[in-house]
């Protein structure tokens, strides 16, 4: 046990995880600086021609050396849109876990603090909000929201309404297993030193309980960020997330799919392998942070 | 019994080590020699980090990688051990080697009968049929002394007490007639009572079957009782070996005379434990501090009392499907009353189960009594409580491995409480009292800095102790504040907690279930039996002259060192 733990922690890790930890770096400068990198602006028509539109990438017969990538039926270089798109999939992927995370560590830990009456409230709404599907609940309230906000509305406030869309269901996993980490930590004696010295209950929890069980917050939150950027991805898909004129990888793909058969593929495929590459690079990565923190090789 | 027959445990310079990821090399026994005749009780005594638990488990090759045998022999029954793999020619462990561990609760798999446990040994070892090793099973059930053997075969562990559990436990070491047990702390886990019965079992297994035992322990008192030779080890290292008596009555080196003199005695009463005075100057300033904070509120010791109980019962239900309705109620503490006058330690013993750390939590605010009256100067305490009654009650626990928040730098730690009753107008002045109280509890100033991790057991304790000094409490609660560390470390720690009273005036409720312990701390005590206080009295009066029959099987069962030696010199 004591081996194997030191040799987990001091070796570097596999070479597939430091490849996809090269690529997410990658990923992310691009994501960062994406307006200043991409050729041109997708979201500003002036800048790009219909006479453009649908030309193969590059290094294909008929390619134009300003699109990498080729063009899509507007005439937009894919670079640049795949670029944008991947942003909006990083942002929103991101922002539903942190949201889902914060309101599962959150509701968790005054369940497994408090227990009884609010455990029981707040656990049971979990079980009944997981018994739907995430995809359908997502689906209804982006579905709600077009309805009642109306179309102007929906566009700019897309992204905020596929994170709400995202988290409604994801909350739960955080909910459920901070709760159980905290109620380990509530029957230590640390923590009934600090009731015994009188301090609030919110001021145990977040100063005394939350540090305690935050690694296996991070873990989830990495596997997580993965499924999340596929649901968004999925909904997108669908027709239910971004809109075609401010695109995500999803969007990207639902409008490529059209042309699928007749010969443009690499409208589809191009920001598919994207997609690809970012959820099995996550994956690898999340895989591995599950098992270097794994609690059971973390004791002692 | 024979002396032709081969010693069953015989280690020659054995060496073993573990390598560390620095490259170093820790050496946990360092060439230690050792020899158990048949009928033969041996006693391995030690500090936690001695290495007895190592040796035991070299012999049994459970030794964990990266742990291995350097160099010397260990011979079971006059066959070799093969160093390199740890198992000996002809040797099975389990059949040959009988092992009794620690925990009664997990050392029996919770999904098998007691009959599968036993069976199971046999069935692999001595190829018997099942209706064979069904009949072995009862014998050992008989011999291990459990009640109706028939029933309890097809009961599962979790239906047994805890000291069924370790004759379960002791049984399944016997069933293929081993010729050497090792037993590492068999009773450490277990009350007096069941204490005493498993050590006189162990005795006549030794007696009658001829088993040779090693017995790894830290408690002088099991030694006295029950061993034949001794063998004291400190760092890996033996520092005195010889027949129990002579050992225990006349060590000759300075360490184990250091080690058994620290044994708090359970027929005297000393002023301080005779272990070295950790007084440096240092020390003595921050206590000075200490004592000039606390003088405001608290006075000295006196007649008045602070701290009255009267009639408080305590009962835990399991909850019901509806939330906030309780089905089954389980009732703790049934009546008790007790007051704690100032200055005064008052002790609350029993045994496990009895209902004293309720009355502590209960005290403490964790729990909220079912019904009765606390009363603390002046105010009366129930599910709320005010500032002022909060910060003049603390408590220390008894595992000193939770007691602190493990993500938390000390002086934060114990400056948190400062800081929240505004004892101190910033951080830092609040991090300087911490400071203070580390070294009133005799740790270097600079421990702050570091966080939980980096301190032994006993230290830890001592931070929890600084932590719940510092916002000035007039009473102090210990639940088994040294049960979980060793006889040295703990005589100083109550010799710290006779010096802390002093100081700060403090009032203390102690709770032990160390009989020995308690007459070394208290001025009063009550004796507690299912949920009730069934005597209570001056400690002199109380272990002089106990009135109640539980109170006389008590101290009758708690083995003893003097006690036994006295029971000698009558004999003689």
């Amino acid at each position: 046990m004591a081996m194997a733990r030191q040799s987990l922690l001091h070796r570097l890790p596999p070479v597939s995880v430091m490849i996809a930890f090269l690529i997410l770096a990658v990923m992310l400068v691009l994501v960062i600086f994406a307006p200043m990198i991409a050729p041109m602006d997708p979201r500003d028509v002036s800048s790009y021609s219909l006479m453009d539109m649908e030309i193969p990438p590059a290094f294909m017969d008929g390619g134009d050396p300003r699109f990498l990538l080729g063009t899509d039926n507007q005439g937009r270089d894919l670079v640049s849109v795949i670029l944008f798109g991947l942003r909006i999939s990083v942002l929103i992927g991101i922002g539903a876990v942190l949201f889902a995370a914060a309101l599962g560590v959150m509701l968790g830990l005054v369940a497994g603090y408090f227990g009884g009456v609010v455990d029981s409230v707040v656990m049971r709404i979990a079980d009944v909000l997981v018994s739907f599907p995430t995809i359908l609940v997502a689906l209804l309230i982006s579905g709600i929201a077009r309805a009642q906000l109306g179309t102007d509305m929906v566009l700019t406030w897309a992204p905020v309404i596929l994170i709400f869309a995202i988290s409604v269901n994801e909350w739960v996993q955080y909910a459920r297993t901070v709760r159980a980490s905290t109620m380990v930590e509530v029957s230590r004696d640390y923590v009934r030193a600090a009731k015994v010295i009188g301090l609030p209950s919110g001021r145990i929890m977040v100063r005394h309980i939350l540090p305690n069980v935050m690694s296996s917050v991070m873990v989830i939150a990495t596997i997580n960020l993965a499924g999340a950027i596929l649901t968004e991805a999925t909904l997108s898909f669908l027709g239910a997330g971004m809109p075609p004129t401010y695109p995500s990888l999803g969007t990207l793909i639902r409008i490529g799919n059209q042309f699928l058969f007749s010969g443009l593929w690499w409208i589809a495929v191009m920001p598919a392998a994207v997609l690809v590459i970012l959820v099995l690079a996550v994956n690898v990565v999340g895989d591995y942070l599950r098992d270097r923190f794994n609690p059971k090789l973390m004791a002692r | 019994m024979t002396k032709t027959k081969p010693p069953v445990l015989d280690i020659r310079n054995l060496r073993v080590e573990y390598p560390l990821a620095t490259g170093d090399v820790l050496v946990a026994v360092k060439d230690i020699d050792l020899v158990i005749q048949p009928g033969e009780i041996h006693a391995l005594v030690g500090e936690s980090g001695a290495g007895k638990t190592t040796v035991g488990n070299a012999l049994m090759g459970l030794l964990q990688a990266p742990g291995k045998i350097v160099s010397g022999s260990i011979d079971i029954a006059g066959k070799p051990i093969d160093l390199r793999t740890g198992r000996t020619e002809g040797i099975v462990p389990g059949r040959d080697v009988g092992a009794i561990f620690q925990d009664p609760m997990t050392s029996l798999n919770p999904l098998f009968t007691v009959q599968d446990q036993l069976c199971e040994g046999m069935l692999t070892h001595l190829k018997i049929s099942a209706r064979e090793a069904r009949a072995r099973a009862l014998d050992l059930m008989k011999a291990v002394g459990i009640p109706e053997p028939e029933r309890r075969l097809g009961s599962y562990p979790h239906q047994l007490s805890g000291g069924q559990r370790q004759r379960v436990v002791i049984a399944t070491a016997l069933a293929c007639d081993p010729q050497l047990i090792v037993a590492d702390e068999p009773t450490t886990a277990l009350d007096v009572s069941v204490q005493a019965q498993i050590l006189k079992l162990i005795r006549d297994l030794a007696d009658q079957r001829g088993v040779g035992v090693l017995l790894v322990t830290h408690n002088m008192g099991v030694v006295a009782e029950i061993a034949d030779r001794v063998t004291i080890m400190q760092n890996g290292a033996v520092v005195e070996s010889g027949p129990a008596r002579e050992v225990l009555t006349a060590p000759k080196a300075p360490y184990a005379r250091t080690l058994i003199a620290a044994v708090p005695p359970i027929d005297t009463r000393l002023e301080r434990l005779p272990v070295p005075s950790e007084e440096t100057k240092v020390t003595l300033e921050a206590r000075d501090a200490v004592r000039r904070n606390n003088k405001k509120g608290n006075a000295e010791r006196s007649d008045e009392v602070v701290l009255d109980v009267r009639n408080l019962c305590v009962e835990y239900g399991k909850g019901s499907l509806i939330p906030g309705r309780k089905t089954s109620v389980f009732k703790a503490v049934k009546s008790v009353s007790f007051n704690v006058k100032r200055g005064e330690i008052f002790g609350l013993v029993g045994e496990s189960g009895c209902g004293k750390t309720t009355v502590a939590n209960t005290i403490a605010g964790l729990v909220t009594q079912s019904s009765g009256d606390i009363d603390f100067q002046g105010n009366s305490l129930g599910g709320h409580r005010a500032r002022s009654v909060r910060q003049s009650l603390q408590m220390v626990f008894q595992d000193p491995y939770s007691a602190l928040n493990p993500r938390l730098r000390i002086n934060n730690a114990i400056a948190e409480p400062i800081l929240f009753y505004k004892l101190a107008s910033n951080g830092a002045e609040a991090r300087q009292d911490a400071k203070t109280l580390l070294e009133a509890v005799g740790l270097p100033g600079d421990a702050g800095l570091r966080f939980a991790h980096a301190f032994s057991g006993g230290q830890r304790q001592r931070i929890a102790i600084a932590r719940a000094l510092g916002p000035r409490p007039s009473m102090l609660i210990c639940d088994e504040p040294t049960s979980a560390l060793d006889v040295s470390v703990q005589a100083q720690l109550l010799n710290l907690l006779k010096d802390l009273r002093d100081l700060a005036g403090l009032s203390m409720l102690f709770i032990s279930h160390d009989l020995a312990v308690i007459r070394q701390m208290c001025d009063r005590i009550a004796v507690m039996k299912s949920g009730e206080i069934v005597e209570l009295a001056d400690t002199e009066t109380l272990f002089t002259a106990p009135k109640h029959d539980y109170t006389r099987e008590l101290l009758r069962l708690a083995p003893s060192l003097e006690r036994i030696l006295e029971r000698e010199r009558a004999s003689a």
